[in-house]
């Protein structure tokens, strides 16, 4: 187990440096960041100071060198555009994605996992039939889209909903969260279902083919044999055997989730780290993207961790030291 | 019967907003959205217009603007120059910062000194104040400035200046602005909160020296996405937006709902052309595909055929939905130094097929032009629409839009032979022509957005004694011959201003600024029955 641990953390690490290095090129690739937050009217002399307050007067290599330097010490330099730590800008957007992340992974499971075990169970009724057509929409629907037409829906014709922003929000643990207050779980339900939306059809989908697999099975034929209630039959002997799957799946999606929820956000004008991130990218603000991605990074690799250990939980053949 | 309506609508709207509005609220909270984050509270910190807009709420400059971006008294009653080199302000008596602390010219030389000196700015506001050389406090309510040559833009520099004070600002970092620690001004609101990249919060500050504003409080939001902002209007979150899509405007003018706030703005849009180059330029091929050895856009008649062959109007009309002027100069009618008669070129294709075969090119040439897809309005379509018309006079154009991020710095480096950009200017013809067409000069700080290299020392040496002109009158004439020169040169290929366009819930009025910032001391109530216009 601990080997299997510190193999993960030596993996993480060569991964983050190599994203490091990769981001800085690729930032230098595009262009100047100086060259897009400047004032139009600055002059030659203003540009040249500009250039050296932000420390891309020296080589790339020495900026690199610099930037090793402070990020071994906890500090991966401050943001261009805001003028304050990059890690402190992200960590301040984190919980409104957070929240929008479990909220939709929260809805994909309750929406999900009932309609694929109802599919399994009864694949030839015309409701399992309704359920599977309507998740390709689900599929194949841009995000974008739906986004804008709950928009249109549910905030500009009916009123139901308020269209965008994140609401009033409550103070927990020093942070600032939107699902304590009414308001704000109102301003929460469109953007988490929007951000569900593929989820839910992805959980139906793995649901149901997982169900109608499991059923040919031995055992399951076994239990059934043997006169124990379908109920016990479908919620245990079933349904533990087809979650695997689902939550890789579902993990690795909450990773995706938090990461790129770019759209969804930029739509609801949610205030999380996607929207930070897009705004980043298009001025070129390489603290922030360094930082963001460095974050992205550790935490897809604790997802994958604690996806493993996951498995061992619901599957004792699986052993943590052989996988490693 | 009219007036009947409008009261009616006004009515209606009043009640949406009460519905609308957090509880207890009522009608004194205004909801704003707009379109670009506002990324820092520091005045000082970067010279970026969100910025500036929040900013002009907060503090107050010496020198203000109206909507029509003509000199106001701000802090400063008064200026006038004393001696050709010395400028002297009188400063507005009994004003106070939001803390308590009164406003003095001590303050001013304070924020003199500090404005060059904001670590890691990324474009910082010294490019005003470098012109002075020397500060002289008179007494608590005069200061001079001293210039080492006459200099007649201070008062219009000093316009873009939000003033600090002394004992509140003395040691305050950036971090301390944005956390409202230092957010103390002199402007008409207060900071309440502000939450980065989200909304901003505001309460008005009853203290205020100009003119009370409408509402008690103000919450402005950031809402960068074009449809969700204007959908954001119509289900009434907000009752105010900026930068309204051209493509929502046709319904959005039909909505009775709905008022729209419009005016010409100070940006330009235009196409710069490779006058660096005398020999091949990398983006011009003769018709086979070869290179040609000489420049063509170094002949002023193929620069002017490009630019007749330009049906300005028609981008007006279908790329813009009619939010843009067609132009022929840099500034539009109305500000300070427009050269009457120089219309935008009328589009004739004759005529240019006629100038190109004078230059020698009676089969045309093959060009690329370059533009932006993420910066100005509507910009990869105008690139489009210039590259037909291009093409129907034998120039055959191949369109190329890029985002901005790799476009600008190809363009700062003369990568290009012919490309879109805009511009947006201080109302004052030397301005654009110091910035765009003067020969770019490090010492003078001369042409640093002068792309294209266009190179004149006869309009050089007009601009040099334009800017040592004191005298408004004087001066207005030499820019305009200045600005004269470069058109019938075609240093750039003038396209159109863009107008600025903000939408309101009826009920509100607005004053359209031509600055395009979006401030809540420029909204209230519409009068009794009036439309919003």
């Amino acid at each position: 187990m601990t080997v299997f641990l510190l193999r993960r953390l030596m993996q993480a690490a060569v991964v983050v440096l190599a994203m490091s290095l990769l981001v800085f090129i690729g930032v230098y690739a595009i262009g100047d960041p100086v060259e897009i937050l400047i004032s139009p009217e600055a002059d030659q002399i203003e540009r040249e100071r500009a250039i050296a307050a932000l420390g891309l007067d020296l080589p790339l290599w020495q900026q690199y060198l610099v930037f090793l330097g402070k990020a071994l010490q906890g500090d991966l330099g401050r943001s261009f555009v805001f003028n304050e730590p990059a890690l402190q800008l992200i960590l301040q957007r984190m919980p409104a994605t957070l929240e929008l992340a479990f909220g939709a992974t929260f809805a994909a499971l309750l929406i999900g996992l009932p309609l694929g075990l109802y599919a399994g169970l009864r694949p030839d009724s015309s409701v399992s039939k309704g359920i599977m057509a309507t998740s390709i929409l689900g599929f194949s629907l841009p995000t974008f889209w739906v986004g804008l037409m709950l928009i249109m829906v549910f905030a500009v014709q009916l009123g139901w909903l308020p269209s965008t922003g994140r609401g009033e929000t409550a103070e927990l643990f020093g942070l600032r969260w939107s699902f304590l207050t009414w308001d704000g779980l109102a301003h929460m339900v469109m953007p988490a279902i929007n951000l569900a939306l593929f989820k839910i059809s992805l959980v139906i989908r793995l649901t149901r083919a997982g169900v109608r697999e499991t059923m040919l099975m031995d055992y399951v034929k076994f239990a059934r044999a043997k006169g124990l209630s379908p109920a016990r039959v479908t919620f245990v002997h079933v349904f533990k055997n087809i979650l695997i799957p689902v939550v890789t799946v579902v993990g690795l999606e909450f990773g995706g989730t938090i990461a790129f929820s770019v759209v969804t956000e930029s739509i609801f004008a949610w205030p999380g780290m996607g929207k930070l991130i897009i705004d980043s990218i298009n001025v070129l603000d390489r603290p922030v993207i360094v930082a963001y991605l460095m974050i992205i990074v550790l935490m897809f690799i604790t997802i994958n961790l604690v996806v493993d250990l996951t498995y061992s939980l619901l599957d004792p053949r699986v052993r943590l030291e052989s996988k490693a | 019967m009219k007036r009947n309506i409008g009261t009616a609508a006004a009515a209606v709207a009043v009640m949406l907003s009460l519905g609308m509005a957090p509880a207890g609220a009522g009608a004194q909270t205004l909801t704003m959205a707009v379109g670009a984050p506002v990324t820092s509270i520091d005045p000082h910190y970067h010279q970026l217009s969100p910025n500036n807009a929040v900013a002009d709420m907060i503090f107050d400059k010496l020198v203000n603007t109206d909507g029509q971006a003509r000199l106001i008294p701000g802090l400063a009653t008064e200026w006038r120059v004393v001696e050709p080199n010395l400028w002297e302000f009188k400063l507005r008596p009994g004003v106070r910062f939001h803390n308590g602390s009164e406003f003095t010219a001590d303050d001013v030389a304070f924020t003199l000194s500090r404005v060059p000196n904001v670590p890691n700015s990324p474009s910082s506001f010294a490019i005003y104040t470098r012109p002075i050389q020397q500060v002289e406090i008179v007494d608590s309510h005069t200061i001079r400035l001293r210039t080492a040559g006459p200099y007649p833009l201070m008062p219009m520099d000093l316009s873009n200046i939000r003033i600090l004070d002394r004992e509140t600002h003395g040691n305050a970092t950036t971090e301390d602005f944005n956390s409202g620690r230092a957010a103390a001004g002199t402007g008409p609101w207060r900071m309440v909160s502000h939450r980065n990249g989200d909304r901003i919060e505001f309460e008005r500050n009853d203290a205020y020296w100009g003119d009370r504003p409408a509402f008690q409080r103000v919450d402005y939001r950031m809402i960068t996405n074009d449809a969700a902002r204007t959908a954001a209007l119509l289900a009434g979150d907000v009752e105010f937006i900026d930068q309204v899509p051209t493509s929502d405007l046709a319904k959005l003018r039909t909505d009775q709902r709905v008022a729209l706030s419009e005016t010409t703005g100070l940006r330009i849009i235009f196409l710069g052309l490779d006058h660096m180059r005398t020999d091949a330029s990398p983006f011009i091929t003769d018709n086979n595909g070869q290179p040609v050895p000489h420049n063509p856009l170094k002949d002023v008649r193929v620069r002017r055929a490009l630019s007749v062959a330009i049906d300005r109007q028609a981008i007006v009309d279908r790329v813009m939905e009619g939010a843009a002027t067609p132009a022929g100069q840099f500034l539009p009618a109305g500000i300070f130094s427009h050269v009457p008669g120089l219309e935008a070129p009328r589009p004739d294709p004759e005529a240019a097929k006629r100038l190109l075969a004078e230059a020698g090119f009676p089969q045309g040439f093959r060009i690329t032009l370059h533009g932006p897809n993420d910066r100005y309005i509507n910009d990869s379509r105008i690139i489009q629409a210039v590259g037909q018309m291009w093409t129907r006079i034998g120039v055959r154009t191949a369109v190329e839009a890029q985002p901005w991020t790799t476009f600008v710095g190809r363009a700062g480096r003369q990568e290009f032979s012919a490309f879109l950009i805009g511009w947006g200017s201080n109302p004052e013809g030397s301005h654009p022509l110091r910035n765009l067409v003067a020969t770019a000069d490090r010492e003078r700080g001369w042409g640093a957005s002068n792309r294209g290299r266009y190179s004149n020392p006869e309009l050089d040496r007009m601009i040099e004694v334009a800017l040592g002109e004191l005298d408004d009158a004087k001066r207005e004439k030499l820019l305009q011959d200045a600005q004269r020169l470069a058109m019938e040169d075609v240093a750039i290929i003038p396209l159109h201003i863009q107008t600025n366009i903000w939408a309101m819930r009826r009920g509100l009025a607005h004053t359209p600024r031509a600055d395009e910032l979006t401030r809540a001391q420029d909204v209230r109530p519409a009068a009794q029955g009036g439309s919003a216009r």
